[in-house]
């Protein structure tokens, strides 16, 4: 084995691809949490509605996608859904980046899933009574949830939300598999092309140490400055 | 999609097994029970290191399991994949580069799910066994390890259905597992993408949709007969 040269990491060519993949790793992870977590407060909404149906859904979406490794969801949104798009809009996506795409949304609907239940069991720990007295006091069910029960779950569900973050910070590495040019898959042709895997997966592992940690560390210093306050 | 089912079943369930290598779902479930049940001794001396009293075995593995829990799972199969032949001198093949991997990532799991459990028998169980003269060793021997290995139960099929899920990533470095089998189904078939990986999707979800009910049922089982210091409050307690 040759000897570890870090020059190769700090300039030239494989300092740049690694550079863009790490940049696109970091996208796909803030833009999923961006788009996911609307998605999980609705669907954590609809767990909890007062409604069957709706709670019945909201189950079958968190079932459903928990139960699936995210490589297959993955594979299915890269290579199964586009089939099923009329051929316009099938066109169209071909013409971008269709990678990212399909990326962004297998991994936004993966996030959402756990999200949601974060979110949900964070409303279960307010006390029953609020949303009962939220609503004898003439509130409807969302402006209950809204003015009162949700403002005092944030505090219950922000540290279980960055532990997903850092979940989907590392997930983000799976979408290598449909060639999705990120970190990894940028480590892998740096292996390719120079023989030199050590210093690329170096790269590569401090890279995810350090976001991993810094997430790490903003969990805990929520968790000290804005401690669950008992009701 | 019958017509899918009917041609492909057995490839997909068990791969080329009679007159080729064991494949599908069967090596997904085998090599995730295999990589599960291999991660249970080092699941528990990283999980006994982790409460030592030693410092100098404390911190080495406490970093260990940062490291590890950092990283994705896929940086630890690479690492296994092309540094694996460079240390035992012959080639390593994906079979064995995952189950590595697998061991890895589920031995520092565990350790965390072992911790947890011991750090939840209250301080007064350990202080009552050395009182009657138990060494610390003895303690955790046949007082705290007992109790906390039963209420891991639910947690280790929990785990088990993790692993299940992370033997997919098998597919990126080769590994005839079921996802690697339906991607080769679907270029045999070549236009019935969606099935193909719809159907994927159903087994996985069938498997550990089933495991998790499992899992939870264990667990009202158990929560029927709590010991009664599991209602208070729980003290942690810092042993060896």
């Amino acid at each position: 084995m040759p000897s570890f040269d870090p020059g190769l990491l700090l300039h030239g060519q494989y300092h740049d691809w690694l550079v863009n993949g790490f940049v696109l790793s970091v996208e796909l992870a803030a833009m999923a949490l961006v788009l996911g977590l609307p998605l999980a407060l609705a669907i954590a909404v609809m767990r909890l509605a007062p409604v069957r149906a709706l709670r019945a859904t909201g189950l079958a979406y968190v079932e459903g996608i928990r139960n699936i490794p995210l490589l297959a969801h993955l594979l299915f949104w890269y290579f199964g859904a586009p089939e099923l798009l009329p051929e316009p809009v099938k066109a169209w996506l071909y013409s971008g980046n269709v990678e990212v795409a399909s990326a962004l949304v297998a991994l936004t609907l993966y996030v959402a899933a756990y999200m949601a239940e974060d979110i949900r069991s964070g409303v279960r720990s307010v006390s029953p009574g609020q949303l009962d007295a939220a609503r004898a006091l003439g509130f409807g069910y969302l402006g209950a949830m809204r003015l009162v029960v949700l403002p005092q779950a944030v505090r219950a569900t922000v540290p279980a939300l960055i532990s997903q973050a850092l979940n989907l910070w590392k997930d983000t590495s799976v979408a290598t598999v449909i060639g999705v040019g990120e970190m990894m898959y940028q480590a892998a042709r740096v292996e390719s092309a120079s023989f030199r895997s050590a210093e690329a997966f170096a790269f590569c592992t401090t890279a995810y140490l350090c976001v991993s940690l810094t997430i790490t560390a903003l969990a805990s210093w929520m968790q000290r400055r804005y401690p669950v306050r008992p009701a | 999609m019958i017509e899918l089912i009917q041609t492909y079943w057995l490839y997909f369930l068990v791969g080329q097994y009679p007159q080729g290598p064991l494949g599908g779902l069967a090596l997904t479930v085998l090599l995730a029970a295999v990589a599960l049940v291999l991660s249970m001794p080092a699941g528990l001396l990283l999980g006994l290191a982790r409460v030592s009293r030693v410092a100098a075995i404390r911190w080495p593995v406490t970093a260990f399991v940062f490291i590890v829990r950092g990283t994705p799972l896929l940086m630890v199969v690479f690492w296994a994949y092309f540094f694996l032949p460079s240390l035992t001198g012959h080639k390593t093949d994906q079979f064995s580069t995952m189950l590595m991997a697998l061991v890895v990532f589920d031995g520092v799991y565990l350790a965390e799910i072992l911790r947890a459990g011991i750090r939840a028998i209250p301080a007064g169980q350990f202080l009552a066994a050395r009182s009657l003269g138990m060494t610390p060793w003895q303690v955790m021997r046949s007082v705290v390890l007992p109790q906390a290995l039963r209420h891991m139960l639910p947690s280790l099929v929990n785990q088990f259905v993790a692993t299940i899920k992370a033997t997919s990533l098998g597919y990126i470095i080769g590994l005839n597992e079921v996802s690697f089998i339906a991607a080769q189904i679907n270029t045999q078939v070549f236009t019935h993408a969606t099935e193909v990986y719809l159907l994927l999707g159903i087994t996985y979800f069938a498997l550990c949709f089933g495991l998790s009910r499992i899992a939870f049922w264990i667990e009202r089982r158990l929560s029927q007969r709590t010991p009664a210091w599991q209602a208070a409050e729980a003290v942690p307690v810092h042993a060896s």
